[in-house]
């Protein structure tokens, strides 16, 4: 399990965990998770324009993201936000639609597309995951306080000078860039609940925001290898594993909080 | 009409000086030519209903509403929004959020930086200090969005002292507090802002909580301003002119009661019933 | 004339059959859609709502592999889910929708393995297509009389629960101190939804449904604020869009660059988005109050 095409599997993966770690602490706590969704969702018609282009899937991936969290800012700035990410996601299916009709060919990818392909990564795709791996992770950094505090609460930061809206923005295209590398591991379908599980439960088993962070990369560590495992022995599919664990890692958080706190007050 | 009855600029050291601030958005006039001055260290209320245009002028200090005319000048400088601490009246805090009250104190001294904070020693006494300054050592390390409307005030005043500002605005701070609470608030900032030459502009629709300690109160009414000590400005002959119709201003038990007079009342104004209850008694 | 119509409509799209169906399945959809929508909107639900019908959709498929016919599929497991979320019971926004995306993803999860399990690798792909874009040329008439009974349950749960929905949804706590149950008005509410959405995925597919589950609805807010008006302008714009979207499909059969025509959720959609822009930039600067 841990030899030859293997190793990249590994790899790639433990990228993805941190990225989808720290970037999802995030997301959880900006209550993005529909952003988190639709961005890498709505990306697959950029994979799908890449195909038909002749391109790297990674660039159409990337592009159709950054669009995609642009178009959610912007059209989100004034009226409902739900409402911009839903209505941009279905634009971007609609594209993607679109595009796969101009196309014979594409077809098959879509499966791997949607719910990941990790044992299929091939050593060039490496450097150019790392390198959006840590494009991400550098960016979370720089943007780090500000983001803290705006997402915090909004009304200090912006009597500080931190625009609500430019740190959404800023956010959404870090969004952008996680999804885009987590894309062909995890699959469009399912990175967000690698964004969305562990750090949910991180946060249920720490109140310091270090410590949660920390905490999230490492369960959405745990989660990818055992996905890995569990894909590699089964040989089911590794979308599904990390789908359930994910789910399974909420529940414990949301069963901890629930003692912790007591049925009333779980339930605001 | 708003000229206050301000004792002169040059001879106080000013904080903030608003200079005719005038606010109109879709067709309404929040603000009509507002002016008024607030002193170093001075504890000044902003005194009027809902919707008499206490949110917007605070906007316009903190500029993030333009006026359509006039100026906000903080310590003689136009765009020096750093000088002022501001502790919003809503705070929604998500009661799971990994965050304790420390942890926002500490982002009220560089959360507007980017990067990440190196963990220092002086950086962590300067939050203790900070949190036993407005008393709030006790809760400090609990999940910030569990505690009580009045814990979480003072963690957001403590966030909003920490980068020691000239200014400190409170939106209605008391508007949610029981009786009690609100007395412990007003305590804390006028010490605050006696110990530390801090001005301090409460906002507030009810005045008598804070007529003990206030040094000055401006007073809105119908988007126009008085401003002045409260024996100068809370005088029926004043707020009848503000007001625009009249007015009677009642001194009960040390307690100020505005009441609308009877006639073409569009607007009548009832204010300092300290209990709420809705009842007066003049005993 | 006649030369016009020809130009804008090609010939056999008033006389084949597929199409007549496809207008009259669609545009019940639209309908169902565009009032179950404007509560969807008015409720912050837009994820809720695209979720239960990628589940749907997802479980569908996954039945029609096991045999069971595809719109129990589809209408259950959603119902399924919305019930799995409704007892996650969480009543704030941010945390319902990390409900939402957890068992979105779970969900998602399972459709993977059903996939995998129940297929080749080329089935596969025919599913997932299916799942996402639909196929309304190709439905069968059989689904008709069962797409009539679903969407007139969804509407009969709305017209049921209309007063304290309608309040539930604008103001929960004054909903509440009126009395009303505003968890259990909040469940019917999610089922609702749940059946129209099914309903829609199933037949115009995922990406459809939460088009016009979102996009009209959200247009008619932003033109009126009355519910009813909302209600009944959301449904024909969403009506509107889907006959224009099949008519412009039709139409693109010849079109480059493979000449078997454009999909009809690319029309629709771009319609739908279309319209809203458009509302926005006419009450830019509007006040309503």
């Amino acid at each position: 399990m841990f030899s030859g095409f293997m190793v990249n599997a590994w790899l790639v993966a433990t990228m993805v965990a941190i990225v989808g770690g720290a970037v999802g602490f995030f997301v959880v706590l900006r209550g993005s998770a529909f952003v988190a969704h639709a961005v890498p969702n709505g990306s697959f018609a950029g994979a799908a324009a890449a195909s038909l282009v002749g391109i790297n899937t990674i660039i159409g991936l990337a592009v159709f993201s950054l669009g995609g969290a642009l178009g959610i800012g912007l059209l989100g700035r004034r009226g409902r936000h739900d409402v911009a990410t839903a209505l941009t996601l279905v634009f971007m299916l609609g594209l993607g639609a679109l595009f796969l009709g101009f196309s014979i060919e594409y077809a098959p990818e879509i499966y791997s597309l949607l719910f990941g392909e990790v044992l299929g990564i091939s050593s060039t795709e490496l450097a150019p995951t790392a390198g959006l791996a840590i494009a991400s992770l550098a960016a979370l950094a720089i943007l780090y306080r500000p983001l803290l505090l705006s997402s915090i609460a909004p009304e200090t930061g912006q009597a500080r000078g931190i625009s609500p809206f430019r740190i959404e923005l800023a956010f959404l295209v870090v969004v952008a860039l996680a999804t885009t590398m987590t894309v062909p591991v995890v699959g469009t379908a399912l990175i967000f609940s690698l964004m969305i599980g562990p750090p949910a439960a991180a946060r249920a088993f720490t109140v310091r925001p270090h410590v949660a962070i920390a905490l999230s990369i490492a369960l959405a560590l745990v989660t990818v290898w055992a996905a890995i495992a569990l894909s590699y022995q089964t040989n089911w599919p590794v979308g599904f594993f990390v789908g359930t664990i994910s789910a399974a890692a909420y529940a414990a958080g949301r069963a901890w909080t629930f003692t912790r706190r007591g049925a009333s007050s779980a339930r605001s | 009409m708003s000229r206050g009855a301000s004792t002169a600029p040059e001879i106080r050291d000013t904080t903030l000086a608003a200079q005719g601030i005038t606010v109109r958005l879709s067709g309404r006039t929040i603000l009509d030519d507002v002016s008024f001055t607030i002193a170093r260290g001075e504890f000044t209320g902003l005194i009027g209903a809902n919707g008499a245009g206490k949110t917007t002028l605070f906007r316009v200090i903190l500029g993030l509403q333009t006026p359509t005319r006039g100026h906000v000048r903080i310590n003689g400088d136009d765009r020096s929004r750093r000088h002022v601490g501001y502790v919003p009246q809503k705070f929604l805090l998500d009661p799971d959020m990994p965050v304790r009250g420390r942890d926002l104190v500490g982002l009220g001294l560089d959360g507007h930086k980017l990067g990440l904070a190196l963990p220092s020693r002086s950086r962590r006494r300067r939050v203790d200090e900070m949190l036993e300054a407005v008393d709030a050592g006790r809760f400090a390390d609990a999940r910030v969005g569990q505690l009580s409307g009045g814990e979480q005030q003072r963690i957001l005043i403590a966030h909003a002292l920490i980068s020691q500002p000239k200014l400190l605005l409170l939106d209605e701070p008391l508007a949610n507090l029981d009786l009690r609470s609100a007395q412990e608030v007003v305590r804390l900032l006028a010490r605050i802002a006696r110990e530390q030459r801090i001005s301090i502009l409460i906002s507030a629709h009810e005045m008598n909580p804070l007529l003990p300690v206030m040094d000055r109160i401006v007073y809105l009414a119908a988007g126009r301003a008085a401003s002045g000590t409260a024996e100068e400005v809370v005088r029926s002959e004043v707020l009848s002119t503000l007001y625009g119709h009249h007015v009677d201003v009642l001194r009960v038990h040390g307690r100020v009661i505005v009441v609308a007079g009877t006639g073409h009342d569009e607007h009548a104004a009832l204010e300092g019933f300290a209990d709420g209850a809705g009842a007066v008694e003049i005993v | 004339m006649h030369q016009v119509l020809r130009a804008i409509v090609e010939p056999g799209f008033f006389s084949s059959s597929a199409v007549a169906l496809a207008a009259v399945v669609g545009g019940l959809v639209a309908l169902v859609a565009g009032a179950v929508g404007v509560f969807t909107v008015l409720r912050g639900q837009a994820f809720a709502g695209e979720a239960l019908g990628d589940i749907g959709a997802a479980g569908g498929s996954s039945a029609y592999l096991i045999g069971i016919a595809p719109l129990w599929g589809f209408v259950g497991i959603a119902v399924a889910a919305a019930g799995v979320m409704e007892t996650i019971g969480i009543q704030r926004a941010r945390g319902r929708d990390l409900a939402t995306g957890i068992v979105l993803g779970a969900g998602f999860g399972l459709a993977a393995l059903f996939l995998y399990l129940g297929t080749t690798f080329d089935n596969t792909t025919g599913a997932t297509i299916t799942i996402l874009f639909g196929s309304i040329f190709a439905l069968d008439k059989a689904i008709l009389p069962a797409a009539l009974v679903f969407g007139a349950l969804a509407l009969a749960i709305i017209v049921a629960c209309y007063r304290p929905l309608l309040l539930s949804s604008i103001s929960p706590e004054l909903a509440a101190a009126r009395g009303i149950p505003v968890r259990l008005i909040g469940g019917l509410y999610l089922i609702a939804m749940a059946v129209a959405v099914a309903l829609a995925a199933v037949t115009i597919g995922a990406i459809l449904s939460t088009a016009l589950l979102i996009g009209p609805a959200a247009t008619a807010l932003q033109l009126t604020t009355r519910p009813a008006r909302a209600i009944v302008t959301a449904g024909l714009i969403g009506l509107g869009a889907m006959w224009l979207g099949l008519l412009l499909a039709y139409d693109s059969y010849d079109w480059p660059p493979l000449h078997h025509g454009w999909p009809v959720s690319f029309f629709v959609v771009t319609l739908v988005l279309i319209v809203y822009l458009s509302a926005r930039i006419l009450t830019r600067g509007r006040t309503r109050r």
